[in-house]
Formats: structure tokens, sequence, C-alpha cells
């Protein structure tokens, strides 16, 4: 999955959507409710894992899909609000669940343009 | 892939000279066909596996083979501790000891034919499948402890099946050494809802019928006579063996600079296996080779539920249950001695040879039954391990067709609906929760798996004994 931002910030809130369209149409996910994450890993590219990685955890143990994200990044710490909902089998459908982001194919980078791209391989 | 790029030591098999930091060769078996369409992305892997400490022989791939993290998917690799060897999460995968077990019915198709759309209903509802289903039973802290050290003689000790199917099962239903303590409580609480459940993505379970058998005496020895219906499942070790890879593989990243261990990819993220780590790490991973072994046989034990409902005569004894992506410890003759090894199949099935020790009395002359599935429209296949295999790779096999396109692509050529109808055309029921995940598993979107097991079967892998079509698949 690969995210595009203005923002670092922005790109990772983009790979996390990315994230949920790999098991349904982010827009069939109401942000009914709230959650408040956070990680910290030695640089940006392990702090996406750790995020996406965050988020399939939540969704696994919550049973949770998300459709929002506000992703604050100071440092090497990411703190992160992200709004969802219940997974309802009959209305969204899941196609897969995700076992895990991967660090194949893991590159965030500032691209020539000046925008962010935050980008590694799922694995489901 | 350019077969230029090997040498050909024969039909089947492609070597790659060792160069720059490769320890060993690499070799791939697959036919031409099957290499020249292989992801160039397993030339690269294979040789990366190459470099890693205390490899022993060679880096191999099986005719299955395509680009997975780290290791190739089809990849295996055995590593000596006492030559400063290594054990790698990314070597094992994701799906800690996902694994496929076929079980026997006495049925023919004549048997099933007036109750197959009763049958394919009951066990969609009786097998929770896909995200955001949930299994009945819940463990409490020291019962999941339980499991993790059980395995499925856990499972056969709460009820779920007999004695007997141990004796089918790799390590007799339950692998020494797991240690529930180096499982952390994060993955814990990712199983506690899922004992019992099918999963998702390319994970089934199928009513299938044999269809042709290509070694008599074999297949005799194994139950299986053409016309016959068997019954498979493919999953894992869920939540639990997806946060254990998770959670190491990361470990593992982090800490091999420390260890002086050089990776030439960040997703070869590896430990000594003589180091506190690779010890964690193989604890936790025998652990969640028990939570595979105990869901599979939960499965098998809703399975039989269900069939002693709707057709009470029949009886479901289990053929066999092989791992898919393990490490384990095993002996092996290297340069004429027997040594101790640490052996990864990420991808590939063990395939013992005949008079192997650690096979059933009942099945030593003819081989360990190696499950090879495929995708939900097309053939399954039984084999049998060989003697050539166990000189070849370790006692390894290929594991099933492989992708030969993303979801994404999937999604783009085919309608879940459409697929759905077309196999019915076919006498094919599939019933899933997601036709979007039916798209994605179109089976036009896999490789040709008889192509992959004609090519293990020739090499020497393993010897073709059966091959079984599906009549009903549950797909997560």
């Amino acid at each position: 999955m690969r995210g595009l931002g203005a923002t670092l910030e922005q790109a990772f809130e983009q790979a996390a959507l990315a994230l949920t369209a790999v098991i349904t149409d982010p827009a069939d996910v109401a942000p009914r409710e709230m959650l408040r994450l956070s990680c910290e890993a030695p640089d940006a590219e392990l702090l996406l894992v750790d995020w996406l990685n965050l988020l399939i955890y939540q969704m696994a143990t919550r049973n949770l899909l998300f459709s929002r994200f506000a992703v604050h990044l100071e440092g090497s710490r990411l703190t992160a609000q992200a709004w969802g909902e219940t997974v309802e089998v009959a209305r969204h459908r899941p196609a897969v669940e995700v076992k895990g982001a991967t660090y194949t194919a893991l590159k965030v980078a500032q691209q020539p343009d000046g925008g962010w791209l935050a980008q590694c391989v799922v694995d489901v | 892939m350019d077969h230029a790029l090997f040498e050909r030591k024969s039909e089947f098999e492609w070597r790659i000279k060792p160069f720059g930091k490769m320890r060993v060769p690499g070799v791939i078996f697959a036919s031409e066909a099957l290499l020249r369409e292989m992801d160039a992305k397993v030339y690269e892997q294979v040789t990366n596996v190459a470099m890693l400490p205390g490899i022993v022989n060679a880096s191999f791939a099986m005719p299955d083979a395509h680009w997975g993290y780290g290791f190739p998917i089809g990849g295996v690799a055995a590593f000596d501790a006492d030559a400063g060897g290594v054990v790698s999460a990314g070597g094992v995968g994701f799906d800690i000891s996902c694994g496929v077990r076929t079980l026997l019915t006495g049925l023919h198709g004549e048997d099933i034919d007036a109750v197959k759309m009763r049958l394919a209903d009951a066990l969609y509802h009786a097998i929770p499948a896909g995200m955001g289903s949930t299994g009945a039973i819940r463990l409490d802290a020291a019962e999941m402890d339980a499991m993790l050290k059980g395995g499925a003689r856990w499972a056969v000790e709460r009820g779920f099946g007999t004695a007997a199917d141990l004796e089918r099962i790799e390590e007799g239903g339950c692998m020494k050494g797991a240690d529930p303590a180096q499982v952390s409580d994060q993955a814990k609480k990712r199983q506690r809802d899922e004992m019992g459940t099918l999963g998702s993505g390319n994970h089934y379970l199928e009513i299938q019928q044999v269809t042709d058998v290509y070694a008599p005496e074999i297949a005799a020895a194994f139950g299986v006579q053409a016309g016959d219906i068997v019954v498979s499942i493919h999953c894992g070790s869920r939540g639990l063996g997806h946060q254990i890879g998770t959670e190491f593989l990361k470990r593992m990243v982090l800490a091999a600079p420390g260890h002086g261990i050089e990776l030439p990819d960040r997703e070869l993220a590896c430990a000594l296996i003589n180091s506190p780590l690779g010890q964690e790490y193989l604890g936790a991973m025998r652990a969640a080779i028990n939570c595979a072994l105990a869901n599979r046989q939960i499965l098998t034990h809703l399975t039989r539920e269900v069939f002693a409902k709707v057709l009470p005569q029949a009886r479901l004894p289990l053929l066999y249950d092989v791992s898919h992506n393990t490490c384990k410890v095993e002996e092996h003759n290297v340069d004429g001695r027997l040594k101790k090894l640490y052996v990864h199949r990420k991808g590939a099935t063990r395939a013992f040879g005949p008079g192997h020790p650690d096979l059933p009395r009942e099945l030593r002359d003819a081989g360990q039954p190696v499950l090879i599935g495929g995708s939900m429209g097309t053939s399954s296949y039984i084999l049998a391990g060989t003697e050539a295999g166990m000189q070849h790779a370790f006692g390894s096999a290929c594991h099933g067709a492989g992708r030969a396109m993303s979801r994404h692509q999937a999604l783009r050529n085919w309608n879940g609906r459409h697929v759905v109808d077309d196999l019915a055309g076919h006498g094919i029921l599939i019933r899933s929760p997601s036709m979007r995940g039916v798209a994605e598993e179109a089976p036009g979107a896999y490789k040709d798996v008889g192509a992959v097991v004609d090519s293990a079967d020739q090499a020497g892998l393993a010897r073709k004994v059966a091959r079984v079509v599906p009549l009903v698949c549950i797909k997560g």
C-alpha cells in the first residue's frame, strides 16, 4: 500500500486508509468511535510499519474498521486518533483480514514535488 | 526469469553458483517453463538467503516459489547452530504453521450428490470464516498456556477429536519446546476469540473428490481410491501466529546489527540460534505451531459434527496434517554424517521419505503424505515423500499453486458473483461472506497447480499419488 500526502503525517494517514481499502471500501466505514494510539521507532520507515501494525492489532482485537485518521509526528514518536466502527460482515463484506505489515518495498521519502510517500507491503 | 542466470544441473534443477557474499549455492527446482514465469525477485531472495551465517548445503526454492518478504515463499534453508547458524522470523512467515490436513470419509460421489447443498450450508454455518468471525471457544490464561504447550493433543484431551488423530499429525500433534512465556500478552489477546476459526485469504475448507490415482500402492496405504470423497482444511495459527511474526520480525531487525549479522535485506531479520533472542523466538514460534495444530483439530471436530448430522454413517479419520510455514530441528545426512539442523520451510511442505522414524507405522513404507492445495476451482494433489527428496532439499516439497497475479489485478478481472455462478455450473459450490474475497481468490489468479506438482514429482522432491477436485468450498 502507498500513502501520498503534502506532509509526512498525511502520507501516514493515507497509508492507513489504504490498509482499510485492502479489506473493504472505506466509504462504507462510519467514523462512529475514536481511539487514541501511539508508537515509537528509531526511524520513519520502522515507524510506518509500527503504525500499520498498531491498526492491524486494534482491528483484530476490537473487531473494528477505521476510515478517518489524524496523525501527529514528533521526532521518533507517533500519536494518532483513528475513527471507525465495529465490523458488520453483512454490510462491510470484508474481503480479507490483514496478518501484518512487512518491511518489503518499505519506503518513506520526500518526493521531487515536495510531497511525501509512505509505502510497504502488507501480508493478507 | 532468464535461465541463462543458472547452471542447469538436470531438467528440473537450476543452480546459482555462489558469488559475492553467498556462502552456499542457490538451487531452484522447477521446469524450464515454470522458471521462465517465476518472479525475478525469487532469484534475488534465494541468493540473499545463501548469504546468511551457518547455512548448510544450499538455499533452495520449490517449483511454486514466488516473491516473499526476506525469504521467498517456497524457500527452504537449513542452519547449523554449531556453525553460528541463525533462525529467522522472515524465514518462517507471519502465518506460523499454516498448513493443510485431509480427512478421509469412506464416502463416494453418489453418497453426497443428494446432500451436497445441505452439507455446504451446514459447514458454512458451523465453520467461522472471514474477518469479524469468532470461535465458540474462549480460553482463560491457564487454558491458553495449556493449548500453546499441548497443540492438537490439548484439543483431543478437551474432546475435539480422537487419540488416533494425533498419530497422523507432524510431531504427534504436539510441538516440543513450545514456551508460552515467550508469547506476548498481545499475541494471546489477539487469539482470544479466534480458536476454531478458518481465517481468510487463501484459507479454505473443501469437500473434494479423488479423480485420479497415479501411484496405486501408495494410495492404498493412504486409504485413497478414485471416486472417494475427502475433506481438506487449509489454515494456520490465526492472530496469535501473526502477532508473534510481527513482534519478532521487528525485534530481529533491531537486534541484528548488535549481533554482528550483516543483512543483505532488512527483511532477512534473524538471530543466532544460540542467542537469547533466537531461543525466545523458537519458544514462541513452537507455541504458535501448537496453536495452528489445535486450531485445525477444532475445525476437524466441527466438520465431523456436521457430517454426523447430515451423513451419520460417515467416519472422518485423518489421513495426515502438514505444516508449510515452520522452522524445525531435524537430523539430516550432510556429507555422509547425520547432523542436527534448523530447517526453515516457508511455503514449503515437509516431505519425509519412506522409512523415516517420525512417520506413523502404517505410513512408514509409503512415505509421508504431502498435501498440496490448489485454488478453489482447480485441483489439489496428494503426494508422498521420497528417498531422493531427502537428499535434494532436506525432505521438502512445494506447498500450493502460488498466485499468478495480485489481488488488485484479480479484482479488475473477475466479479465474485460471476465466479460463484460459473463454478456452480461446474458442480462446485462456494460459500463465502465476501464476493470481493471470492474475486480476489478466483482460480485464474493462481498458477497452474498441476504444472507445479509435475515439477515436484519429476524433480524427485515428492511422488504424485492422487488428484482431487473440489465439490464444496468454504472460503473466509
